[in-house]
């Protein structure tokens, strides 16, 4: 079944590196990925693999020492609208059309994104009156209603308190209060509910799908949690040392994975039933000063094959939706199964959901 | 048996106000040497408000901290207790070098001799959490988020620390990372003895690691036991609430936590309540009224 949705973003080839301390960390190996409107994209994969940097990329706020080697991000700002390459755009127009306006994004640490020295209400109010011509009262109502709707309670009070004042789960919350107080088009969302229990997350994740549906919001969601993926993402791209090596619906990569490190990554899920030692992916991940040569999962991968080693895999088509790179999908490789313990979690899993179903 | 293992911190009547606002209500619990207490509840229960009144950056407004013969005085800093704290960015000097940052303790207590052994020590510690030596010259902003909350791990285990004060420190990392930090954690307590407080939201990951648990809701400590107890047979409705399922990561199968627990209409008043044993185990102990007890299933 074709996805025939509008296009809202397309990340092409993107490719960055940044200088630090004398070297270059070539961090992002040429992501590509595609966002359609109203629906979700998960980015899942290894901590420091480039899941923050892209998206970075796309709000043009990389670090100063980041060097945009190559590629192109193309967003579409309203429906019909010609898309335009946020990477070769006036930085200004950006900066006053885009960012926080029609793209919004809610950062992994949130108190890089809070101003310690203004009060909650101060800065919801403020994030409201940037992009919007509105009184005073109605921004501070509008700011009353959104807090209302992450969670906080007693708003009213908490608007005239002061970032430190509030736990760490709060201040998550506040600053995807702040991110909807714009309506943006695009939604980007780093690891926005690390900090949050199951029942504050299920009623964050419920306003997001609300707002989808109500105003075909695209999200891109950024998360650890595969729970959470299964939960609210359409498409998911999982990364590795700078690069997305396996994509596909949720349903194509939770229920049929392809990718050693995928395998590696859904096998670490703490089953709550079983045993006491959790298992987690041998070795460290590659640092990106040098190329890595081949594969740059193979040297951790323990059903490397010997072209691993020496040649980089392509992405190899599975079906329509599903993909990834890897030499094991080479027609010439030998039949790998997947691993014991995940097959038949995976198996588990399948069994459940056709009892569920029916 | 329990009378065998040393209390080595001892928290009584632990009370903490903001202004008007209680947020921590008159807590104890203990955690005895090399033993892991789990302190799980949700958003803006008071845990991280616990942890910085033992590492003395909150000062109580009253109660005990007893760490091993010593009470300690209101905002007393400890050496031998460490905090890794939630927010990393925030606890991160950004204009220190990780090594630096990683070595600071070492620095203000003098504990190494020779540059080499410092170098060492800090290359060591980074590669036991997962980063390389090399990683050490780089400043907190060029890390991922998961990086820079194993820089603040590193940071804490370096001081071989009696008891480790863990803030959501897994929070942010990918599965694997998880596990690999938790084993880590695991791996340490067997070498050193060294205690932890392990505070999180997340009900799943606490039962691995802790001996006993606490449920923290509004201030209040509701109910405490062994992973086993608290799972096998928990007792107060706010425990159970909280043991609803995690979103499970099968995309058609979409339990969504279906018991919603509201304080305001369970009727339930925390402050009457006071300590009760269940299935007499010394362990196992819910704070709720006479009456709630019977009603929970539990009063002869
Ligand atoms: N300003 C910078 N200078 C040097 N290296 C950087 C900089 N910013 C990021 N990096 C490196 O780029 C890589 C990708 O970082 P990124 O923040 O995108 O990771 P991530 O996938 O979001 O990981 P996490 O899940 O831990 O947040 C990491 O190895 C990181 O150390
Ligand atoms: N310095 C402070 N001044 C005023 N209020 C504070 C301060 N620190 C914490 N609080 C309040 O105390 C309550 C408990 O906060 P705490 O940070 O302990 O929660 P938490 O259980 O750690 O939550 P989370 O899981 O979201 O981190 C919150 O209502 C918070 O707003
Ligand atoms: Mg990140
Ligand atoms: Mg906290």
């Amino acid at each position: 079944m074709a996805d025939t949705a509008e296009i809202v973003l397309e990340v092409k080839n993107l490719d960055i590196s940044f200088r630090s301390a004398g070297e270059t960390v070539h961090a992002i190996r040429g992501v590509n990925l595609i966002l359609r409107r109203g629906e979700t994209v998960a980015l899942v994969g290894e901590s420091g693999s480039g899941k923050s940097v892209t998206m970075k990329a796309a709000m043009g706020i990389l670090a100063d020492n980041a060097k945009i080697n190559g590629g192109s991000i193309l967003y579409r700002p309203e429906p019909g609208a010609e898309p335009v390459d946020l990477l070769t755009a006036d930085p200004a127009w950006v900066r006053k059309n885009i960012r926080g306006r029609s793209i919004a994004m809610v950062f992994q640490d949130p108190m890089t994104s809070l101003n310690p020295t203004m009060t909650i209400g101060a800065q919801l109010v403020a994030a409201i009156r940037a992009h919007e011509t509105v009184s005073r009262k109605e921004a501070r109502d509008r700011a009353l209603n959104l807090l209302a709707e992450v969670g906080i309670t007693e708003p009213e009070r908490r608007m005239r308190r002061y970032p430190h004042e509030f736990s760490g789960g709060m201040r998550q919350r506040i600053v995807i209060a702040i991110a909807l107080s714009c309506n943006p088009n695009l939604l980007i969302c780093d690891e926005p509910t690390t900090a949050l229990d199951v029942t504050i997350q299920d009623h964050i994740l419920e306003l997001i799908v609300s707002l989808q549906e109500k105003r075909g919001l695209s999200v891109i969601y950024i998360t650890h949690d595969l729970g959470v993926v299964a939960r609210v993402a359409d498409y998911v791209n999982v990364m590795y040392a700078g690069k997305i090596i396996e994509t596909g619906t949720i349903i194509d990569v939770f229920y049929d994975p392809r990718h050693p490190y995928t395998w590696g990554l859904l096998s670490a899920i703490p089953d709550t039933e079983s045993g006491d030692t959790l298992y987690s992916i041998p070795g460290t991940p590659p640092v990106l000063t040098k190329e890595p040569v081949g594969d740059a999962f193979a040297p951790r991968n323990p059903y490397a094959l010997e072209i691993d080693f020496k040649e980089e895999p392509p992405m190899f088509k599975i079906s329509e939706t599903h993909a990834a790179a890897t030499w094991l999908l080479d027609e010439r490789a030998p039949r790998v199964p997947r691993p014991e313990a995940l097959e038949a979690r995976i198996q588990k899993m399948r069994k459940e959901a056709a009892d569920y179903v029916r | 048996m329990s009378d065998e293992k040393k209390k080595l911190l001892d928290v009584q009547d632990l009370t903490m106000r903001f202004g008007q606002n209680t947020v921590v209500r008159k807590i104890s619990f203990h955690i005895n040497e090399g033993e892991t207490y789990g302190l799980v509840g949700e958003s803006g229960s008071g845990k991280s408000t616990i942890g910085k009144c033992i590492i003395g950056l909150n000062k109580p407004s009253s109660g005990t901290i007893r760490f091993g013969n010593e009470v300690l005085k209101p905002g007393q800093n400890v050496r031998e207790i460490q905090m890794i704290f939630q927010d990393p960015m925030a606890s991160l000097n950004p204009r220190k070098k990780v090594s630096d940052i990683v070595g600071a303790g070492l620095d203000i207590h003098k504990l190494c001799k020779t540059p080499q052994e410092r170098s060492e020590r800090i290359g060591t510690m980074l590669e036991r959490v997962g980063l390389s030596r090399d990683q050490g010259e780089r400043y907190p902003s060029q890390f991922s988020g998961g990086q820079r909350q194993r820089v603040g791990i590193a940071r804490a285990l370096i001081m071989n620390p009696r008891l480790i004060i863990a803030d959501e420190c897994i929070a942010a990392l990918d599965a694997s990372i998880q596990a690999q930090v938790v084993n880590l954690i695991r791996q340490i307590q067997l070498e050193t003895g060294t205690s932890f407080l392990f505070i999180s939201h997340d009900l799943s990951m606490v039962r691995y690691l802790s001996d006993r648990i606490g449920v923290l809701h509004r201030g209040f400590l509701l109910e405490t036991g062994t992973p086993d107890e608290l799972f096998s047979h928990p007792v107060h409705p706010y425990t159970r609430n909280l043991l609803a399922s995690k979103p499970s990561p099968n995309p058609i199968v979409q339990l969504r936590p279906e018991t919603r627990y509201d304080y305001e209409t369970s009727g339930i008043v925390y402050e009457n309540g006071t300590w009760h044993t269940v299935d007499g185990s010394e362990t196992h102990q819910v704070l709720c009224t006479d009456m709630e007890f019977e009603k929970w299933g539990l009063g002869k």
